[in-house]
């Protein structure tokens, strides 16, 4: 069973989501939340490298977090998944196996 | 009268994932009752505290954006973002909120308060100031 990494931390500050990305195999998910959405928007310097990630892993962002830091879905690289709430959030944790943080 | 210093507010973190981005602008506010020359910078990370269209109610978290287009109000005026740090995230100034001044002298227009400017000049204005504030 796959599991869930979760990232909460912004990629310009912390190496929390590159180091995820380097681990998370083949079939697992990611989600951002809280400051991890800032490596989820579009024409950052870190795109490229989590649009590379999307060819074998899941990539959520966690909605709530993303309006709260003044940015819409339509933002959001291409491929990347919306959860609505921090229901989803729960929702998602339970179909994977284990849910891994990187802090 | 007590000689006015430059005071030098420099912002590193985004809103939200830490109360940085809050303390420095309730200080800011504190700071403003005392007639210095003060001036705001954001880069890095802290450029994303001036995001427009900020809506925290999926969050549980007070929206204290609204609070930067108060700073006019406060005599604050010098508000430089670097450019650098907006393009290593994706932004133009078109993603911030539009803040401005109303200039006493020129029958209250209302004038620009963000100024963008490069990395170099932004290290100008650090070594230029008598204070930094770190947040």
């Amino acid at each position: 069973m796959p599991t869930l990494h979760t990232v909460n931390k912004s990629p310009f500050e912390k190496t929390a989501l590159a180091a995820c990305l380097a681990h998370a195999t083949a079939g697992s998910a990611v989600l951002l939340f809280e400051d991890g959405i800032y490596g989820a928007l579009r024409g950052s310097a870190v795109a490229d490298t989590v649009a590379a990630a999307l060819q074998s892993v899941k990539v959520f962002a966690l909605e709530p977090d993303v309006r709260a830091r003044g940015f819409a879905p339509d933002r959001l690289i291409e491929g990347i998944e919306i959860v609505a709430d921090y229901a989803g959030f729960v929702d998602l944790a339970t179909e994977y196996s284990k849910v891994q943080a990187w802090l | 009268m007590a000689e006015t210093k430059q005071f030098f507010y420099l912002n590193r973190k985004a809103p939200y994932g830490t109360i940085y981005a809050w303390e420095s602008l309730e200080v800011v506010l504190i700071g403003a009752a005392f007639d210095q020359d003060v001036s705001l910078a954001f880069v890095e990370d802290g450029v994303y505290q001036l995001t427009k269209n900020q809506d925290t109610t999926g969050i549980g978290m007070k929206n204290f954006s609204p609070t930067y287009a108060a700073l006019g109000d406060y005599d604050i005026k010098k508000v430089y973002v670097e450019q650098e740090s907006l393009t290593e995230r994706g932004l133009t100034l078109d993603d911030l909120q539009h803040l401005t001044w109303e200039d006493e002298d020129e029958d209250w227009a209302e004038k620009d308060s963000i100024t963008v400017v490069s990395r170099a000049e932004m290290a100008a204005l650090m070594d230029a100031a008598d204070v930094v504030f770190s947040f």
